[in-house]
């Protein structure tokens, strides 16, 4: 029972970190309406945007949470501009495959820079907290409360600023959007920022929870889509319930699977949740 | 040098069968299948297997690699058959990274992470490593020229009209009576059977694998040939694939040109310039370089 409870737990605290990089990806395809795989590289390049901030120059943890925002958004509305933009008329198909391409050619750009060697942050090692049996990391739990505070941040920009009710008119109805003077291409470069930012915040909480290394975004990527497909693709809700059901679903399956297994419980959730409802959990509105 | 070469043709012609694989799955049917690794995997591994666990004839298991490799097309066909073409991106990128799994994790049978050797190839023991480059290239080759002339006649074919109908507009298709599902289940089985075979012939080849060669670049790699050389058609799917090996081993040289590089900077190069080979031609000649003729009735001429 203790066991299962501490999976809970562990699955509980992975899903926050997972449902981050999952809301950026679901924010851009709720407004551009393709599956932007470049989120595995920026949530990379995020992560080392931080490991900068916080180990070179010493910042604290928050700031250095706000650079790998602030990197991840700027490489991912540049990186867009570049190889993307142009592609944008030529189907979702196409722009889904040259982002593979995209994520390959970044992935690479951070290989050049920092070579393939694992880094850690700058961290004080803290003793787990142990309570009725349950083993509880204080940086995990620090780790979640971060996600929490991006997912309110963003919950907050999308309800109440002038921009965030925008870019729900674009991913509500494009057409009616652009009658009402909503400018389509700001819109999809905020979408961009705000997505592959947050991409970059959860890129560099899941370094914080792991290491940091050119792979760090393209090992998590398999449970990220898999949690935005299973909430269903384009809804902010569905990429959170999502993650839960991924992250969640990834821990108690250590009951009965080797724990190398656990990115395809992510796989084997899309597949059981798309036979059943083929748009996802929540459907695809975006808020 | 000449043995270079000529595994660089092997390498080419590799590349060729599986973009040919790719081109009934994608150029054909339209649908997108950024797994295609995967399969090719399977097909891999399963002639490995046969010849080295259970010594089955090597044709057997090239045969039953491409059995393998089709049967797991048709399984991810029908059971994606509901999705729209964006969903299908993500499942089959993960369907190859969980084959990648599956082949790491399972060490009793696949070795894990050591990987499969000892593979026999066709001939290997009686030539010279000359001459079984020369025997595999002629080969190989020969499998992809009988291939492109097949599956030329299947695109010229009802079957091939009807696989473009749908990539046109699934719903004429379905009005026009035409059973897509059936329809996609049939490429995509033919495209992974297709896909399959390839990895049985690398194996051999080889004379051994290993999970790390069966990476996502891989099919980056598949893509680009089949997009530089023009989607949608056999030659294009040929001439794009010597591209793709001329540009990887182009680049080999990149160090005399750059000297003070790390090798891990030149790697890193190489890899980010093929994916920028991608994306320019996507923007710039997304139809490649053997445009695909299709007829477009002149309503003029009515």
């Amino acid at each position: 029972m203790t066991d299962l409870l501490q999976l809970l737990i562990n699955g509980l605290l992975a899903g926050t970190l997972l449902a981050v990089p999952a809301i950026g990806f679901t924010t851009i395809y709720a407004v551009l309406r393709f599956p932007n795989f470049a989120v595995a590289s920026l949530a990379t390049i995020g992560a080392y945007g931080g490991y900068v901030a916080n180990v070179r120059f010493g910042l604290p943890l928050p700031a250095s949470l706000l650079a790998a925002f602030v990197t991840a958004g700027v490489a991912g509305v540049a990186s867009d501009e570049i190889a993307l933009r142009r592609l944008r008329l030529s189907g979702p198909l196409t722009l889904a495959i040259a982002s593979v391409a995209l994520t390959i050619v970044l992935e690479n750009c951070v290989r050049f820079g920092f070579g393939n060697d694992l880094r850690g942050y700058d961290l004080p090692v803290l003793r787990d907290w142990r309570v009725a049996g349950l083993r509880i990391g204080p940086q995990q739990v620090e780790n979640a409360g971060a996600a929490l505070v991006a997912m309110a941040a963003l919950f907050l920009f999308l309800a109440f600023t002038r921009t965030g009710k925008m870019m729900r008119a674009v991913a509500d109805n494009p057409m009616l959007a652009s009658l009402k003077g909503i400018d389509a291409v700001t819109v999809a470069r905020i979408a961009v920022f705000t997505g592959m930012g947050l991409a970059g915040y959860g890129g560099m909480l899941i370094g914080l929870d792991t290491s940091v290394d050119p792979l760090t975004g393209f090992r998590v990527m398999l449970s990220v889509f898999a949690a935005a497909v299973v909430g269903g693709l384009g809804s902010i809700p569905g990429a959170v319930a999502g993650a839960f059901v991924v992250g969640v679903g990834e821990e108690l399956s250590l009951l009965v699977l080797d724990p190398a297994y656990r990115t395809a419980v992510g796989f084997v959730a899309i597949l059981a949740v798309l036979s059943f409802r083929p748009r996802g959990l929540l459907g695809e509105r975006a808020f | 040098m000449a043995s270079y070469l000529l595994a660089m043709a092997v390498f080419a012609g590799f590349y060729a069968l599986m973009a040919l694989g790719l081109n009934v799955i994608w150029g054909l049917a339209g649908m997108i299948n950024l797994g295609l690794v995967g399969f090719f995997a399977i097909g891999a591994y399963t002639a490995a297997l046969l010849s080295v666990k259970l010594h089955v004839p090597m044709l057997v298991g090239w045969g039953a690699a491409a059995i393998a490799g089709s049967v797991a097309g048709a399984l991810l066909a029908v059971v994606t058959a509901r999705l729209k073409g964006d969903y299908l991106a993500i499942v089959t990128l993960g369907f190859s990274e969980i084959v990648r799994l599956t082949a790491s994790n399972e060490i009793w049978l696949t070795g894990g992470t050591d990987g499969i050797s000892a593979i026999p190839g066709p001939f290997r023991g009686a030539l010279s490593p000359l001459g079984f480059n020369l025997v595999f290239a002629g080969l190989i080759w020969g499998v992809v020229a009988v291939t492109a002339l097949a599956l030329g006649r299947l695109s010229a074919s009802p079957f091939g009209r009807v696989l473009r109908a749908i990539r046109e507009d699934e719903m004429v298709a379905a009005v026009a009576g035409k059973p897509v599902l059936a329809f996609k289940v049939r490429a995509f089985a033919l495209g992974a059977g297709v896909l399959g075979f390839a990895g049985a012939l690398y194996a051999h080849y080889n004379g051994y694998v290993a999970p790390d060669a069966f990476q996502p670049l891989i099919t980056i790699y598949v893509v680009l040939a089949l997009t530089a050389g023009g989607t949608g058609t056999m030659r294009g799917a040929m001439l794009g694939a010597v591209l793709v090996i001329a540009l990887t081993e182009g680049t080999r040289f990149l160090d005399d040109v750059l000297p003070g590089l790390a090798p891990v900077q030149i790697a890193a190069l190489r890899e980010a310039l093929i994916g920028t080979a991608l994306i320019v031609i996507l923007t710039w000649r997304p139809q490649g370089l053997v445009a695909e003729r299709t007829r477009v009735l002149q309503l003029e001429a009515l």
